[in-house]
């Protein structure tokens, strides 16, 4: 089966790179599937949202991905973003407090929307349940 | 003679105090060295992906975004130095600063107005002795800057950036969606509160130190805004990647124009964290520098000073016995 190179890529380091056959993300403009052979493109991801990777060798995992966005050419896949954590790194515990802090309110509308928005992607990522 | 052997040891206890207080701060400022240096290489691959992606749309001729292309006649440019907030740090500041003044004058010199905004404490007190009007300063972090300090940052040189060399920066208010006057662009991006009334900058520049290496680093000033494309980026870009690459036909979601506004302030981020962080390596390796040179000569000053009070010490010696002999033949004559 035909590979690509994917990588995610954080801020601060190289969250993941390797070799894998599928990748999936949400845009801004809806849910999109990238296989090896892709046209090339660059496309922002929703502000807070989740990313599939099936690795050639190994399972698929998930990662929730803040403010980022993935350039695309016919071998490889990069998703670039300001916060991007692993499935395997999430707090899940952390992520639902998060959310149900977030979901209680607060005086700045703005910001809880936005930490109500990231505990969702991290519990999905994570492959919990968020609700809503 | 009693009096200057003392003062001697007094001499020599002060500069060992000295001495053990600079090799203390040259053992942190090592320590920091690797960690910052690790930062630096582990940030670079977003840096460099971030500029390559960008770089490619623009050659690609993707869109006439203010980001990727220059501006006819810049009135006014913002001048971006990064500082250490603490001195003991050798030339380290005097070197980023000199080129600051270097590249104002150049500027000026092309006809294009300044706006200058200084990060860290020596860089803010260097331009407030000389009373120059600062557009925006931040302190704090110099030493182990993280992401949202860059934001902050570089938030305020978007908003600038956005508004353009002859308007001043407005916060859209909430009635008054449409803005008017050609430069001014509609986006997502909202200014932060402290750029209001800034004057709007055509270009942005960063001055800052690169970190080469713990033995080499350069003050480097650099065009972050509009994107420079440099003949030897593209002439890289030749060389690395197929031509394949470089003839296909960009795919943008959403349009090439709302997709960069939007990356936009991204951009600035993560160039002004890169500046930040290679800033901050440098910082360390300056200041293990000057601490080492410090801690070489505080001890070298004790040696020299032991000789003397050692001198001092037998010439009192001397003249004692000299007494006592010279009092002893008195009585026995």
């Amino acid at each position: 089966m035909a590979e690509m190179e994917v990588a995610i890529v954080g801020v601060e380091k190289r969250l993941w790179s390797g070799q894998a056959n599928f990748v999936s993300a949400r845009t801004v403009e809806g849910d999109i599937g990238l296989l090896p052979g892709h046209q090339p493109m660059i496309a922002a991801l929703n502000e807070a949202g989740v990313v599939r990777i099936d690795p050639t060798d190994g399972e698929a995992f998930h990662a929730a991905v803040f403010g980022g966005f993935l350039s695309v050419t016919a071998e490889s896949v990069t998703i670039l973003a300001e916060l991007a954590e692993l499935a395997s790194e999430i707090d899940v515990a952390a992520a639902r407090d998060e959310l149900q802090r977030a979901e209680g309110g607060g005086d700045d509308v703005d910001d809880t929307a936005i930490a109500a928005a990231r505990a969702r992607a991290r519990l999905r990522a994570a492959g919990e349940n968020p609700g809503h | 003679m009693a009096a200057s052997l003392r003062v001697l040891r007094r001499r020599i206890r002060s500069t060992k105090n000295i001495a053990q207080i600079t090799k203390a701060m040259e053992m942190v400022a090592a320590s920091r060295i690797a960690k910052a240096q690790a930062r630096v290489q582990a940030a670079r691959p977003y840096s460099d992906e971030f500029t390559h992606v960008l770089t490619t749309a623009a050659k690609a001729g993707a869109s006439d975004h203010p980001l990727l292309v220059a501006r006819e006649e810049p009135s006014r440019a913002g001048v971006l130095v990064v500082t250490s907030d603490r001195g003991l740090c050798g030339g380290y500041n005097a070197n980023v600063l000199r080129e600051t003044e270097r590249v104002l004058r150049e500027l000026s010199d092309a006809g294009k107005q300044t706006s200058l905004f200084v990060i860290g404490g020596k860089g803010v007190a260097y331009f407030r002795f000389r009373n120059r009007e600062l557009s925006g300063q931040w302190t704090g972090f110099s030493e182990v800057p993280d992401y949202p300090n860059a934001t902050r940052a570089a938030d305020t040189l978007t908003a600038t950036f956005l508004a353009g060399g002859e308007e001043t920066v407005q916060r859209p208010s909430d009635d008054d969606e449409q803005q008017e006057g050609g430069s001014s662009r509609s986006t997502s991006f909202v200014p932060p509160e402290d750029a209001e009334g800034l004057d709007g900058v055509d270009e942005l520049h960063v001055v800052f130190t690169a970190f080469n290496s713990v033995a080499s680093q350069t003050v480097t000033s650099r065009q972050i805004a509009p994107l420079e494309l440099d003949d030897e980026g593209s002439s890289e870009e030749e060389s690395s990647s197929s031509s394949e690459e470089r003839e296909a036909e960009y795919e943008f979601e959403p349009e090439p124009e709302v997709l960069f506004d939007r990356l936009m302030p991204k951009y600035l981020r993560a160039r002004v964290f890169a500046a930040l962080l290679d800033a901050a390596a440098s910082e360390s390796a300056a200041r293990q520098r000057a601490m080492k040179a410090a801690t070489d000569n505080a001890n070298d000053l004790v040696d020299n000073l032991t000789r003397e009070a050692n001198q001092a010490r037998q010439a009192q010696i001397t003249q004692e016995i000299s007494e006592i002999v010279g009092g002893a033949n008195a009585l026995a004559e």
